[in-house]
């Protein structure tokens, strides 16, 4: 009915699963004791700071109209590296140098083959992924678990610091959303990823430098995944290089969806990442203090998502004039 | 008379000389040992599907087990599924049907029921089965490993050894997954341990999933709500990383008491050093590989068929705090790694 229609038109997916985690976060508020005590607030938003790190990512290359499989891959190929690294001897800054160099090149790559050698983002990186690690998980590492050496003090260091009394992976994931809202939102190249991600060939048209733009987003993706894997590491004071087989990257993609950053491109922002990010990370807890088993917690995931996402197609149905061949 | 008592005296001694030289001969050829051991276990294939190499305890029976069979005179090879059940499942298939036929299959199976059917194929098709570490359903020719529900007791006990009965007898559990028998079982020797101890409860428990950034959130949430547990399980030394970091960030280190197992690498005594442990149960895994090679062996030779006999070999196991440990408490990756590069 167009008469209702702009109320119902506040009803984005953004909105709905942040009703969905207000809701849940009141429910979890009164049902258990200790849940809105500071520290577990902070448990909240710390359990999924690696996750929503690695979702900004996501969401820059998704807003183009790409997506980067390769993330979680890159992150633990990048860190065990690292680690390898430190653990040979090497300074703590000349590791760090060429792992960013190795980093910058995996993004050079994958944004190469999308922007220049036209492959589908999805394939592109679904192959470098599996290649980046196969290879160096058969040729360089030894140990599917990577430690950090004593020798990298400053490192062990950075796992035990706090700034406000905020651990260092909420403190990146923050400066990361923060950084990225003002870029995709206030600078040049980050309004022309919108436009290219919302119709690809008005803005080559337009003159936008879409394939440089591309290659650009891929490195953004590769670099926050291994600020991602460093914030991961030095809690953890290892990598474990298995997360590549766990369910991480859907974990990924599902912010990115759930939040609001439409897969067609051109749509959300950092916003959608948070309140996407919040959604899981109350979840999770809420469903920890109740001691649920993971498989239980794993469904009860599933459903409240595909809850989100079927009344988000109920109040925001696709529309047939707008809606491009090859959306997911 | 005297020519006769010589010549008496010659037959005698000669008889002697001929009977130390007959029983010399007899002791030779009448030690079968040594014949029968070689000629029953030179060329036999010996093959291990663990559920990765990529990890410390595959890379420690590598070198232990592996070590042994090239000794005497077998031939040693593993597959590497990477993880992943169905590549070990075809692994398994492509042995049971492969022309060079593996004589023993060393398998780590990853959950209770997935690899049942392929064990039994592998016995009809003349295969010793020697299941290593995680128990399936399925009862093959040999289990080594630990009994894991006695490792949770273990566990747990030192938990309450440590804490006492002045503490508030609570303990928090990080469980690995609801599928995994090594999990399952942990889980039954806690609560065994917890029924002996009236008085103690579980106030709160988690799946890791067997990842460390999950046993680090949900530790974490669980000492938020119950910042007075004494002691945490950790059914395993990866996880129990990320558990302790929780412990860590919480700010009680020296209030929580962390017991975990593992493989006993050198890094699981360098994390009892340290105090991130405070006990670990670890497998054992150079006498639990030479459980597996005194089977291999006796197998080989025993002239059963696969199937006809159902073994259980448990390693003994003890829960080691920091004052138990000796230089040769754990091995060492990097050294097996270095004599495999001689």
């Amino acid at each position: 009915m167009p008469s209702n229609r702009p109320l119902l038109r506040i009803f984005t997916q953004e909105t709905i699963v942040l009703l969905m985690a207000v809701v849940l976060f009141a429910g979890f508020a009164v049902a258990l004791d200790g849940f809105t005590a500071p520290a577990n607030l902070l448990n909240i938003v710390r359990s999924v700071s690696v996750l929503g790190i690695l979702a900004a990512g996501m969401g820059i290359v998704v807003i183009g109209r790409g997506i980067d499989l390769s993330m979680v891959s890159i992150m633990v190929v990048t860190v065990a590296i690292q680690l390898q690294l430190l653990q040979a001897g090497w300074s703590l800054w000349s590791a760090t140098a060429i792992v960013a160099v190795i980093t910058v090149g995996l993004g050079l790559m994958n944004g190469f083959m999308v922007a220049y050698a036209g492959v589908s983002a999805l394939f592109a990186t679904l192959a470098s992924s599996a290649f980046v690690f196969g290879f160096v998980r058969s040729q360089i590492l030894t140990q599917d678990v990577i430690y950090i050496p004593e020798t990298a003090g400053s490192l062990l260091w950075l796992g035990k610091a706090r700034l406000f009394d905020l651990p260092l992976d909420v403190i990146v994931f923050l400066a990361v959303v923060l950084i990225a809202l003002v870029l995709l939102r206030w600078s040049r190249p980050g309004r022309f990823l919108y436009l290219m991600g919302d119709n690809f060939q008005a803005a080559r048209t337009m003159g936008i430098p879409v394939r440089p733009l591309i290659v650009a987003s891929f490195v953004a993706s590769a670099v926050l995944a291994w600020l991602a894997g460093i914030a991961s590491a030095v809690s953890l004071q290892s990598m474990n290089t298995r997360l590549v087989n766990s369910a991480l990257l859907y974990d990924v993609v599902l912010v990115v969806v759930i939040g609001g950053i439409g897969l067609s491109g051109g749509k959300g922002g950092m916003r959608n990442v948070v309140v996407g990010a919040l959604l899981i990370g109350i979840l999770l807890n809420g469903m920890t203090i109740l001691n649920l088993p993971n498989i239980h917690q794993n469904l009860i995931k599933a459903l409240i998502l595909l809850g989100a996402i079927i009344l988000d197609g109920q109040l925001n149905p696709r529309d047939e004039q707008t809606s491009q061949q090859g959306d997911i | 008379m005297s020519s006769l008592k010589k010549t008496f005296r010659d037959i005698v001694l000669a008889g002697a000389c001929l009977a130390g030289a007959v029983s010399g001969a007899y002791a030779q050829e009448t030690n079968p040992g040594p014949e029968a051991y070689r000629s029953a276990l030179e060329g036999k294939r010996v093959v291990m599907v663990p559920m990765t190499m990529g990890f410390d305890l595959a890379q420690g029976w590598n070198h232990f087990i592996g070590e042994e069979v090239k000794q005497f005179g077998g031939i040693w090879e593993t597959r590497d599924p990477n993880w992943s059940v169905d590549a070990g499942a075809q692994a398994i298939t492509d042995l049971i049907s492969s022309a060079e036929k593996p004589d023993v299959l060393i398998v780590q199976t990853p959950d209770l029921n997935s690899y049942s059917r392929l064990f039994k194929r592998a016995q009809e098709a003349g295969i010793f089965v020697v299941q290593v570490d995680n128990p399936s359903n399925y009862a093959s020719d040999v289990f080594a490993g630990s009994d894991w529900k006695r490792l949770g007791e273990l566990e747990t006990q030192a938990v309450i050894d440590h804490c006492g009965e002045n503490s508030s007898k609570k303990i928090a559990v990080i469980q690995g997954d609801q599928v995994n028998a090594s999990s399952l079982d942990q889980w039954a020797g806690v609560q065994a341990v917890l029924e002996r101890n009236p008085g103690w409860t579980v106030a709160g428990t988690a799946d890791s999933n067997w990842d460390a950034t999950t046993a680090r959130n949900a530790a974490a949430t669980v000492l938020q709500q119950h910042p007075d547990v004494c002691g945490i399980v950790d059914f395993w030394d990866a996880t129990a990383q990320g558990t302790a970091s929780a412990i860590r960030d919480a700010g009680l280190k020296d209030k929580i008491f962390l017991a975990t197992t593992g493989s006993g690498e050198a890094i699981d005594c360098k994390l009892l050093e340290d105090g991130t442990f405070g006990a670990i149960v670890t497998s054992e895994l150079p006498r639990q590989s030479q459980d597996v090679v005194a089977a291999i062996k006796i197998l080989l030779q025993s002239g059963i068929k696969p199937g006809a006999s159902k073994n259980y070999l448990y390693t003994h196991e003890v829960a080691r705090t920091k004052k138990d440990l000796t230089p040769n408490t754990c091995w060492s990756q990097a050294a097996i790694e270095a004599a495999a590069k001689k």
